[in-house]
């Protein structure tokens, strides 16, 4: 069986853009992604996409071109992009397709996401009651962790301190001015131990990215960035998600353990084989949980990693190098294919002020969301 | 009329108990009961005192579908928790009695029902759960 390589990768910025809906953001990234291929959109085979909130990606065709292409949506909540991207892969895998293109985007309102209880089975008075909220299930949850694993509230500070670094290095960020530690901590809470400066924002952006056989790869000269796994899995018995009324006293596994495991079996990697890493942060303790959960560390040695720098750009396994969520926002549909745009930067050595030194090799990447999804790829050069 | 809970079926008719739903065949227990009827569903009143799992802080008001109190200036921040009913499950709920920076993991708690809006007049009323620090033990 083939490689699948990704030889094109566009964006649009990430943040705020007035006057621009999300679907057009998605069409800006298609023709960044385009150009930087080398290929027209008469070139392009088939395509997944999706939006949470911004329309269904078919129509895009209206602006790109109506060339027949087979155009299929794919709608999956925070994995949306995720499952773009692994659908594109199999397509290739197959045999049935030489050159295909995953896209996601969107744009959201300002302020946290307000839910329905009918929409997730849950009755009127668990709205009324005031927990319809996904900040205090962050909160609550990383309450837990820190407690357990004898963490302080100081790492999540350094979480946020980092992404803000990062994130003004990077062209494609929203948040582009660095956040000293003491501002952080003095920031009005959210939802305890989280304050405004933990927290990631709806936001709106978007990204394409081209995805190529590798006999196809070779021929259009790109360097060769393989996928060599994209895994997405849902939640086992005992995870603890979003909007739950009650959680079991047995307590269980995550999505993500399922698909960290799923994907370095499939790559024939392990965690230590990682160069850079983008790990789901919708919050500073996500970034947190992940790095454990994906099998970077250890629960419980966060703390002494950040001190030590560990995932800084510089350090010896880069987390987040574009400053993940909290500094580019989340445009749902959008950010996990962000996250491997971001290693395709990495690792053609093209992404600047924010370059991993040392020639990295590989990139990971992994996405979380809700109602307890996990999405990860492996990328090798 | 007295205050009225918020939703039938939430408390035991002496309002003692939260009322969970607990699996027949697998002994597994939730909360609260589904809101369709389910044949392998039966109610159980769960354990009206426990443990706290976890717990965050609500500091700005919630926007609809929130019933409560939402006036920015007003808002009086309030604590949600896990609280764990041991052997059943872990229910997710207000804390009451306390101020949040006095909160502590594994502290002891009882079930209690609290005013949704405590300055609304009394015949407009509902009641919320909520779990309250055990006293004097």
């Amino acid at each position: 069986m083939s490689d699948v390589c990704i030889v094109g990768a566009g964006i649009h910025p990430f943040g705020r853009t007035e006057g621009r809906d999300g679907m057009d953001q998605g069409v800006y990234a298609v023709k960044q992604a385009l150009k930087d291929t080398g290929v027209s959109w008469e070139d392009i085979e088939f395509a997944f996409g999706g939006s949470a909130a911004s329309g269904a990606a078919d129509t895009m065709v209206s602006q790109l071109g109506l060339t027949g292409i087979q155009f299929i949506n794919v709608s999956n909540g925070c994995a949306t992009g995720g499952s773009a991207l692994n659908a594109a892969a199999s397509a290739i895998k197959s045999g049935e397709y030489e050159i295909g293109m995953a896209v996601g985007f969107d744009k959201h309102p300002r302020g946290a996401f307000n839910a329905d209880p009918a929409s997730y089975g849950l009755p009127n008075w668990y709205g009324e009651a005031g927990y319809m909220l996904t900040t205090q299930f962050f909160g609550a949850k990383i309450m837990r962790y820190l407690h357990e694993h004898n963490l302080s509230t100081e790492t999540l500070g350094r979480i946020a301190e980092k992404a803000f670094r990062n994130g003004a290095k990077t062209d494609h960020a929203w948040r582009r001015s660095e956040v000293d530690l003491e501002t952080i901590m003095n920031a009005p809470m959210i939802s305890d131990p989280l304050n405004k400066y933990m927290f990631c924002s709806p936001a709106e952006g978007a990204v394409a990215l081209i995805l190529a056989s590798e006999k196809k790869a070779k021929e259009l000269g790109m360097p060769m960035i393989r996928l060599k796994t994209s895994v997405m899995r849902t939640r086992p018995p005992g995870s603890f998600e979003v909007f739950a009324a009650s959680i079991d006293v047995e307590r269980g596994g995550t999505a993500t353990e399922l698909a960290a495991k799923a994907a370095f079996e499939q790559a024939g990697m392990g965690p230590e084989d990682i160069d850079v890493a983008q790990l789901q942060d919708t919050e500073a303790g996500a970034e947190i949980m992940h790095m454990a959960e994906n099998g970077f560390c250890a629960h419980g040695d966060q703390e002494q990693w950040l001190i030590e720098g560990k995932t800084e750009i510089h350090g010896e396994l880069p987390v987040n190098t574009d400053g993940g969520c909290l500094a580019c926002g989340e445009p749902i549909g959008a950010s996990g294919l962000r996250q491997v745009y971001e290693n395709v930067m990495q690792l053609r050595g093209t992404a600047g002020a924010r370059q991993v030194p040392g020639d990295p090799k590989t990139g990971y990447t992994q996405v979380y969301g809700a109602p307890g999804v996990s999405a990860v790829t492996i990328l090798q050069r | 009329m007295s205050a009225q809970p918020i939703a039938e079926n939430l408390f035991t008719s002496d309002m003692s108990a939260l009322v969970g739903a607990r699996n027949k065949e697998t002994g597994h227990i939730f909360f609260p009961l589904p809101l369709t009827p389910n044949d392998n569903i039966e109610p159980i009143a769960l354990a009206s005192r426990g443990t706290v799992w976890t717990y965050t802080v609500q500091r700005f008001p919630p926007k609809t579908p929130y019933a409560g109190p939402a006036d920015p200036e007003t808002f009086k921040p309030y604590v949600v928790a896990y609280v764990s009913l041991p052997e059943q499950t872990m229910v997710e709920s207000r804390l009451t009695g306390i101020e949040p920076e006095d909160v502590k993991i594994g502290m002891e708690v009882e079930l209690t029902a609290i005013p949704l809006d405590p300055d609304a007049p009394p015949s407009e009323q509902v009641l919320i759960h909520a779990f309250k620090p055990v006293q004097g033990e």
